[in-house]
Protein backbone atom coordinates (compact mmCIF):
# COMPACT_ATOMS: atom_id res chain seq x y z
CA UNK A 1 0.00 0.00 0.00
CA UNK A 2 1.00 3.66 -0.62
CA UNK A 3 1.48 6.11 2.50
CA UNK A 4 2.44 9.46 2.32
CA UNK A 5 4.41 10.60 5.06
CA UNK A 6 4.98 14.51 6.44
CA UNK A 7 8.07 15.63 8.59
CA UNK A 8 8.07 18.58 10.77
CA UNK A 9 10.61 20.89 12.45
CA UNK A 10 13.88 19.34 13.35
CA UNK A 11 12.68 16.07 11.94
CA UNK A 12 12.43 16.97 8.22
CA UNK A 13 15.88 18.54 8.41
CA UNK A 14 17.61 14.90 9.95
CA UNK A 15 14.97 12.99 7.33
CA UNK A 16 16.40 15.60 4.66
CA UNK A 17 12.88 15.75 3.58
CA UNK A 18 9.30 17.47 4.05
CA UNK A 19 6.82 14.67 2.46
CA UNK A 20 7.48 11.06 1.24
CA UNK A 21 5.64 8.36 -0.33
CA UNK A 22 6.14 4.78 1.02
CA UNK A 23 5.23 1.75 -1.16
CA UNK A 24 4.97 -0.91 1.49
CA UNK A 25 4.69 -4.55 0.42
CA UNK A 26 2.60 -5.73 3.43
CA UNK A 27 -1.47 -4.58 3.59
CA UNK A 28 -0.86 -5.03 7.57
CA UNK A 29 0.92 -2.09 8.84
CA UNK A 30 0.07 -0.14 11.72
CA UNK A 31 0.95 3.92 12.80
CA UNK A 32 3.50 2.43 15.40
CA UNK A 33 5.57 -0.06 12.91
CA UNK A 34 5.76 3.10 10.48
CA UNK A 35 7.07 5.10 13.15
CA UNK A 36 10.19 2.63 14.05
CA UNK A 37 10.09 2.30 10.55
CA UNK A 38 10.90 5.86 9.71
CA UNK A 39 12.45 6.74 12.93
CA UNK A 40 15.38 3.96 12.03
CA UNK A 41 15.40 4.93 8.60
CA UNK A 42 16.43 8.45 9.16
CA UNK A 43 17.70 7.62 12.92
CA UNK A 44 15.27 10.24 13.60
CA UNK A 45 15.54 11.90 17.64
CA UNK A 46 13.83 12.17 20.26
CA UNK A 47 10.77 10.11 19.73
CA UNK A 48 9.21 10.01 22.87
CA UNK A 49 7.89 13.62 22.65
CA UNK A 50 7.40 13.43 18.88
CA UNK A 51 3.26 13.09 17.90
CA UNK A 52 1.61 11.19 14.52
CA UNK A 53 -1.21 12.75 13.13
CA UNK A 54 -3.28 10.03 10.85
CA UNK A 55 -5.10 12.15 7.75
CA UNK A 56 -5.49 15.24 9.76
CA UNK A 57 -6.11 13.40 13.05
CA UNK A 58 -3.74 13.77 15.89
CA UNK A 59 -3.13 10.74 18.28
CA UNK A 60 -4.06 8.33 15.61
CA UNK A 61 -3.10 4.55 16.33
CA UNK A 62 -3.78 1.23 14.58
CA UNK A 63 -3.61 -0.30 11.61
CA UNK A 64 -3.02 2.20 8.41
CA UNK A 65 -5.37 2.43 5.16
CA UNK A 66 -4.01 2.85 1.48
CA UNK A 67 -3.37 6.26 0.23
CA UNK A 68 -3.37 7.00 4.02
CA UNK A 69 -1.14 10.44 5.16
CA UNK A 70 0.50 9.98 7.98
CA UNK A 71 2.43 13.65 9.58
CA UNK A 72 4.92 13.39 11.99
CA UNK A 73 5.19 16.42 14.44
CA UNK A 74 7.67 17.88 17.11
CA UNK A 75 6.71 20.01 19.77
CA UNK A 76 8.18 23.43 18.94
CA UNK A 77 9.77 25.65 22.00
CA UNK A 78 10.71 28.96 19.91
CA UNK A 79 8.61 32.30 20.59
CA UNK B 1 -17.84 56.62 29.55
CA UNK B 2 -16.40 56.35 26.28
CA UNK B 3 -13.30 58.23 26.18
CA UNK B 4 -13.20 61.60 22.95
CA UNK B 5 -12.80 59.76 19.58
CA UNK B 6 -13.76 56.55 21.02
CA UNK B 7 -16.21 55.73 17.93
CA UNK B 8 -13.64 57.03 15.41
CA UNK B 9 -10.63 55.43 16.71
CA UNK B 10 -12.56 51.90 16.43
CA UNK B 11 -15.02 53.04 12.82
CA UNK B 12 -13.71 50.68 11.21
CA UNK B 13 -14.24 47.49 13.02
CA UNK B 14 -17.04 48.67 14.94
CA UNK B 15 -18.77 48.52 11.51
CA UNK B 16 -17.92 44.97 10.97
CA UNK B 17 -21.49 43.10 12.33
CA UNK B 18 -19.55 40.84 14.48
CA UNK B 19 -17.96 44.02 16.37
CA UNK B 20 -20.77 46.55 16.49
CA UNK B 21 -20.58 49.12 19.50
CA UNK B 22 -21.53 46.33 21.79
CA UNK B 23 -18.47 44.09 20.96
CA UNK B 24 -16.11 46.86 21.00
CA UNK B 25 -17.34 47.45 24.32
CA UNK B 26 -16.37 43.73 25.34
CA UNK B 27 -12.79 44.52 24.44
CA UNK B 28 -12.83 47.82 26.21
CA UNK B 29 -13.79 45.13 29.33
CA UNK B 30 -11.30 42.46 28.17
CA UNK B 31 -8.08 41.89 30.37
CA UNK B 32 -5.75 39.84 28.40
CA UNK B 33 -1.74 38.69 29.69
CA UNK B 34 0.55 38.05 27.63
CA UNK B 35 3.91 35.68 29.20
CA UNK B 36 6.81 36.60 27.23
CA UNK B 37 7.11 40.03 25.20
CA UNK B 38 9.42 38.57 22.24
CA UNK B 39 8.78 37.71 18.41
CA UNK B 40 5.01 36.45 19.57
CA UNK B 41 4.16 38.74 21.84
CA UNK B 42 5.16 42.27 20.34
CA UNK B 43 2.49 41.93 17.07
CA UNK B 44 -0.04 40.40 19.41
CA UNK B 45 0.46 43.67 21.66
CA UNK B 46 0.25 45.75 19.03
CA UNK B 47 -2.99 44.76 17.60
CA UNK B 48 -4.89 43.70 20.86
CA UNK B 49 -3.72 47.45 22.05
CA UNK B 50 -4.84 48.93 18.47
CA UNK B 51 -8.66 47.40 18.67
CA UNK B 52 -9.15 48.50 21.98
CA UNK B 53 -8.82 45.87 24.64
CA UNK B 54 -8.91 47.36 28.08
CA UNK B 55 -5.97 46.04 29.77
CA UNK B 56 -2.69 44.08 28.47
CA UNK B 57 -0.41 42.25 30.86
CA UNK B 58 2.87 42.51 29.40
CA UNK B 59 5.17 39.95 31.06
CA UNK B 60 8.55 39.89 30.54
CA UNK B 61 11.98 39.38 32.94
CA UNK B 62 14.50 40.31 29.81
CA UNK B 63 16.06 43.24 28.89
CA UNK B 64 16.11 44.26 24.85
CA UNK B 65 19.17 42.58 22.48
CA UNK B 66 20.05 43.82 19.39
CA UNK B 67 19.61 40.20 17.57
CA UNK B 68 16.24 40.98 18.88
CA UNK B 69 15.04 43.47 17.22
CA UNK B 70 14.78 41.55 13.34
CA UNK B 71 11.47 40.10 14.85
CA UNK B 72 10.45 41.99 18.05
CA UNK B 73 9.08 44.94 15.83
CA UNK B 74 7.88 47.16 19.39
CA UNK B 75 11.42 47.98 19.76
CA UNK B 76 14.26 50.25 18.16
CA UNK B 77 17.79 50.21 18.40
CA UNK B 78 18.01 52.77 21.19
CA UNK B 79 16.29 50.68 23.68
CA UNK B 80 18.88 47.99 23.60
CA UNK B 81 19.53 46.55 27.10
CA UNK B 82 15.97 48.53 28.85
CA UNK B 83 13.30 45.68 30.14
CA UNK B 84 11.30 44.57 27.04
CA UNK B 85 8.24 45.11 29.16
CA UNK B 86 9.22 48.88 29.87
CA UNK B 87 9.37 49.45 26.26
CA UNK B 88 6.52 47.90 25.08
CA UNK B 89 4.08 49.80 27.67
CA UNK B 90 5.87 53.19 26.23
CA UNK B 91 5.56 52.12 22.89
CA UNK B 92 2.18 50.57 22.99
CA UNK B 93 0.63 53.99 25.12
CA UNK B 94 2.02 56.31 22.56
CA UNK B 95 -0.56 53.66 20.12
CA UNK B 96 -3.22 53.82 22.37
CA UNK B 97 -3.26 56.00 25.38
CA UNK B 98 -6.99 54.25 26.48
CA UNK B 99 -5.68 50.94 27.05
CA UNK B 100 -4.14 50.01 30.71
CA UNK B 101 -0.88 48.60 30.40
CA UNK B 102 0.86 46.48 33.12
CA UNK B 103 4.45 45.81 32.73
CA UNK B 104 5.54 42.43 34.82
CA UNK B 105 9.22 42.33 34.33
CA UNK B 106 9.13 38.84 36.39
CA UNK B 107 9.41 35.52 35.15
CA UNK B 108 6.14 33.19 34.74
CA UNK B 109 7.02 30.45 38.00
CA UNK B 110 4.79 28.15 40.11
CA UNK B 111 5.08 30.90 43.02
CA UNK B 112 3.42 33.68 40.62
CA UNK B 113 1.34 32.15 37.88
CA UNK B 114 -1.52 31.17 39.71
CA UNK B 115 -2.24 34.62 41.08
CA UNK B 116 -1.46 36.28 38.36
CA UNK B 117 -3.78 34.25 35.87
CA UNK B 118 -6.56 35.13 38.54
CA UNK B 119 -6.60 38.98 37.14
CA UNK B 120 -6.68 38.21 33.47
CA UNK B 121 -9.85 36.42 31.35
CA UNK B 122 -7.32 35.14 29.23
CA UNK B 123 -3.92 33.96 28.47
CA UNK B 124 -1.42 34.55 25.03
CA UNK B 125 1.91 32.07 24.68
CA UNK B 126 4.60 34.25 23.77
CA UNK B 127 7.20 32.05 26.04
CA UNK B 128 10.20 30.38 24.08
CA UNK B 129 10.29 27.56 26.13
CA UNK B 130 9.02 24.17 27.07
CA UNK B 131 9.11 24.57 30.68
CA UNK B 132 6.98 27.82 30.50
CA UNK B 133 4.47 26.54 28.38
CA UNK B 134 3.75 23.50 30.66
CA UNK B 135 3.25 26.18 33.31
CA UNK B 136 1.01 28.11 31.15
CA UNK B 137 -0.92 25.35 30.78
CA UNK B 138 -0.93 23.27 34.00
CA UNK B 139 -1.71 27.71 35.77
CA UNK B 140 -4.85 28.07 32.94
CA UNK B 141 -6.17 24.64 33.54
CA UNK B 142 -6.21 25.11 37.54
CA UNK B 143 -7.43 29.03 36.80
CA UNK B 144 -9.92 27.91 34.04
CA UNK B 145 -8.54 30.71 31.86
CA UNK B 146 -8.44 29.80 27.88
CA UNK B 147 -5.11 30.36 26.54
CA UNK B 148 -3.51 30.87 23.17
CA UNK B 149 -0.51 29.22 22.46
CA UNK B 150 1.99 29.58 19.47
CA UNK B 151 5.65 28.25 19.00
CA UNK B 152 8.18 28.39 16.18
CA UNK B 153 11.09 27.09 14.18
CA UNK B 154 12.70 28.38 11.64
CA UNK B 155 10.02 28.93 9.24
CA UNK B 156 7.15 26.88 10.83
CA UNK B 157 4.77 27.95 13.64
CA UNK B 158 2.07 25.81 15.32
CA UNK B 159 -1.22 27.17 16.25
CA UNK B 160 -3.98 26.39 19.10
CA UNK B 161 -6.07 27.58 21.86
CA UNK B 162 -6.29 25.57 24.94
CA UNK B 163 -8.61 24.86 27.55
CA UNK B 164 -11.19 26.89 25.71
CA UNK B 165 -14.65 25.79 27.17
CA UNK B 166 -13.10 22.66 28.39
CA UNK B 167 -11.51 21.94 25.38
CA UNK B 168 -8.08 20.10 24.81
CA UNK B 169 -5.04 21.24 26.75
CA UNK B 170 -1.18 21.73 26.09
CA UNK B 171 -0.73 18.14 27.31
CA UNK B 172 -3.35 16.44 25.68
CA UNK B 173 -1.04 17.51 22.21
CA UNK B 174 2.41 16.79 24.02
CA UNK B 175 2.14 14.48 26.78
CA UNK B 176 5.75 13.51 27.49
CA UNK B 177 7.71 16.83 27.99
CA UNK B 178 10.91 17.25 26.97
CA UNK B 179 13.95 19.45 27.47
CA UNK B 180 14.76 19.79 24.02
CA UNK B 181 14.49 23.49 24.28
CA UNK B 182 15.32 24.85 20.30
CA UNK B 183 15.90 28.24 20.58
CA UNK B 184 15.67 30.92 17.70
CA UNK B 185 19.40 32.22 19.26
CA UNK B 186 20.61 28.92 18.28
CA UNK B 187 19.31 27.75 15.39
CA UNK B 188 17.83 30.96 13.51
CA UNK B 189 14.21 32.17 12.93
CA UNK B 190 12.88 33.95 9.67
CA UNK B 191 11.88 37.45 11.21
CA UNK B 192 7.79 37.44 9.90
CA UNK B 193 7.21 34.07 11.52
CA UNK B 194 6.69 35.11 15.01
CA UNK B 195 4.79 38.09 13.15
CA UNK B 196 2.55 35.85 11.61
CA UNK B 197 1.82 33.41 14.40
CA UNK B 198 1.64 36.47 16.59
CA UNK B 199 -0.93 38.26 14.99
CA UNK B 200 -3.00 34.94 14.49
CA UNK B 201 -2.79 34.68 18.55
CA UNK B 202 -4.31 38.31 18.39
CA UNK B 203 -7.31 37.60 15.93
CA UNK B 204 -8.03 34.42 17.90
CA UNK B 205 -7.84 36.76 21.43
CA UNK B 206 -10.63 39.09 19.76
CA UNK B 207 -12.68 36.52 18.31
CA UNK B 208 -12.91 34.81 21.88
CA UNK B 209 -13.65 38.26 23.48
CA UNK B 210 -16.68 38.52 20.94
CA UNK B 211 -17.94 35.61 21.01
CA UNK B 212 -17.30 35.40 16.77
CA UNK B 213 -16.74 32.95 14.22
CA UNK B 214 -14.86 29.73 15.09
CA UNK B 215 -12.14 29.46 17.69
CA UNK B 216 -9.03 27.17 16.66
CA UNK B 217 -9.65 24.70 19.91
CA UNK B 218 -9.33 20.86 19.35
CA UNK B 219 -7.63 21.74 16.30
CA UNK B 220 -3.68 22.67 15.59
CA UNK B 221 -2.58 24.61 12.59
CA UNK B 222 1.00 24.26 11.08
CA UNK B 223 2.29 26.89 9.31
CA UNK B 224 5.43 26.47 7.14
CA UNK B 225 5.99 29.79 5.22
CA UNK B 226 9.18 28.19 3.39
CA UNK B 227 6.79 25.90 1.38
CA UNK B 228 3.45 27.35 1.90
CA UNK B 229 1.96 23.80 2.90
CA UNK B 230 -0.21 24.19 5.93
CA UNK B 231 -1.80 21.88 7.65
CA UNK B 232 -5.28 21.72 10.44
CA UNK B 233 -4.80 18.84 12.65
CA UNK B 234 -7.63 17.89 14.60
CA UNK B 235 -6.38 17.46 18.75
CA UNK B 236 -8.66 14.84 21.25
CA UNK B 237 -9.03 15.70 24.80
CA UNK B 238 -7.12 13.33 27.27
CA UNK B 239 -9.53 14.10 30.03
CA UNK B 240 -6.62 12.02 32.36
CA UNK B 241 -3.97 14.53 31.69
CA UNK B 242 -6.26 17.27 32.59
CA UNK B 243 -7.28 15.50 35.98
CA UNK B 244 -3.61 15.16 36.56
CA UNK B 245 -2.59 18.34 36.77
CA UNK B 246 -5.72 19.62 38.79
CA UNK B 247 -4.55 16.79 41.29
CA UNK B 248 -1.59 17.34 41.56
CA UNK B 249 -1.53 21.53 41.31
CA UNK B 250 1.78 23.43 39.79
CA UNK B 251 4.75 20.94 40.37
CA UNK B 252 8.18 22.08 38.92
CA UNK B 253 9.26 18.95 36.54
CA UNK B 254 12.48 18.39 37.82
CA UNK B 255 15.18 16.20 35.65
CA UNK B 256 17.28 14.71 37.96
CA UNK B 257 20.89 14.40 36.49
CA UNK B 258 24.75 14.55 37.06
CA UNK B 259 27.23 15.13 35.18
CA UNK B 260 29.67 12.00 34.17
CA UNK B 261 33.27 13.80 35.53
CA UNK B 262 33.16 15.50 38.93
CA UNK B 263 37.35 16.60 38.24
CA UNK B 264 36.96 18.30 35.17
CA UNK B 265 35.34 21.94 35.49
CA UNK B 266 32.60 23.21 32.86
CA UNK B 267 31.20 26.56 31.76
CA UNK B 268 27.13 26.45 31.18
CA UNK B 269 26.90 29.23 29.16
CA UNK B 270 22.63 28.51 28.58
CA UNK B 271 20.05 30.16 30.06
CA UNK B 272 18.70 29.66 33.30
CA UNK B 273 15.43 27.92 32.78
CA UNK B 274 17.09 25.60 30.39
CA UNK B 275 17.38 21.79 31.30
CA UNK B 276 18.58 19.38 32.03
CA UNK B 277 20.79 20.83 34.82
CA UNK B 278 23.06 19.12 36.70
CA UNK B 279 23.40 19.64 40.20
CA UNK B 280 27.53 19.22 40.23
CA UNK B 281 29.36 22.00 42.10
CA UNK B 282 32.08 21.82 39.08
CA UNK B 283 29.90 24.07 37.19
CA UNK B 284 30.18 27.60 36.59
CA UNK B 285 26.93 29.06 35.09
CA UNK B 286 27.11 32.34 32.70
CA UNK B 287 24.40 32.39 30.21
CA UNK B 288 25.87 33.30 27.07
CA UNK B 289 24.35 37.33 26.97
CA UNK B 290 26.52 37.75 30.55
CA UNK B 291 29.72 37.01 29.51
CA UNK B 292 30.74 40.18 28.78
CA UNK B 293 29.99 41.16 32.58
CA UNK B 294 30.84 37.96 33.91
CA UNK B 295 33.77 37.03 32.34
CA UNK B 296 36.41 37.43 35.32
CA UNK B 297 34.37 34.41 37.05
CA UNK B 298 35.57 31.90 34.68
CA UNK B 299 39.20 30.98 35.51
CA UNK B 300 42.43 30.87 32.92
CA UNK B 301 45.10 28.80 34.29
CA UNK B 302 43.35 25.59 34.43
CA UNK B 303 41.39 23.51 31.23
CA UNK B 304 37.41 24.59 31.19
CA UNK B 305 34.60 22.13 29.19
CA UNK B 306 32.11 25.21 27.79
CA UNK B 307 28.87 23.64 27.11
CA UNK B 308 25.08 23.96 25.99
CA UNK B 309 22.27 22.38 24.93
CA UNK B 310 24.08 21.02 21.16
CA UNK B 311 27.29 22.88 21.63
CA UNK B 312 26.63 25.82 18.91
CA UNK B 313 25.96 28.33 21.44
CA UNK B 314 29.40 27.14 23.39
CA UNK B 315 31.16 27.53 20.20
CA UNK B 316 30.21 30.57 19.77
CA UNK B 317 31.10 31.73 23.66
CA UNK B 318 34.31 30.08 23.41
CA UNK B 319 35.34 31.85 20.09
CA UNK B 320 33.90 35.58 22.16
CA UNK B 321 35.72 34.83 25.05
CA UNK B 322 39.17 34.10 23.25
CA UNK B 323 38.47 36.98 20.80
CA UNK B 324 37.92 39.75 23.57
CA UNK B 325 39.33 38.43 26.57
CA UNK B 326 42.57 36.17 25.71
CA UNK B 327 41.08 33.17 27.03
CA UNK B 328 43.30 29.85 25.42
CA UNK B 329 42.19 27.36 27.77
CA UNK B 330 38.19 27.01 26.44
CA UNK B 331 37.11 23.28 25.37
CA UNK B 332 33.77 23.13 23.33
CA UNK B 333 31.75 20.02 24.60
CA UNK B 334 31.07 19.37 20.80
CA UNK B 335 27.30 17.22 21.09
CA UNK B 336 26.12 19.36 24.06
CA UNK B 337 24.86 18.41 27.77
CA UNK B 338 23.78 15.07 26.85
CA UNK B 339 26.97 13.76 25.85
CA UNK B 340 28.66 14.93 29.51
CA UNK B 341 25.76 13.07 31.58
CA UNK B 342 26.01 10.00 33.59
CA UNK B 343 24.47 7.71 31.45
CA UNK B 344 21.29 7.05 33.66
CA UNK B 345 20.64 10.36 34.42
CA UNK B 346 20.26 11.09 30.99
CA UNK B 347 16.70 12.87 30.25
Amino acid sequence: MKITIKYFGVIAEEAGKTEEVLELDSDDIDVEFLKDHCFSKYSLSDTKSIQVAVNQNMGASGPLQDGDEVAFLPPFSGG
Amino acid sequence: MPKNGFTEKYSRQIKLPEVGSAGQEKLGNAKILIVGMGGLGCPAAQYLAAAGVGTLGLMDHDHVNLSNLHRQILYRESDVGKLKGEVAKTALRKLNPDVNLISIPERLDNNNALALFEKFDLIIDGSDNFQTKYLINDAAVLTDKPWIYASIYKYQGQLSVFNYESGPTYRCLFPTTTNQNVSCEEVGVIGVLPGVLGTLQATEAIKMILNAGSVISGKLKIIDLLTNQDQLIKLQKNAEQVEKVKSRGLKPEIIECELASADKLYLDVREPYEEPRPQNSNIISIPLNQLKARHHEIPKDRQVHVFCQHGIRSKNAIEYLSDNFGFTNLVNVEDGIQSILKEETHA
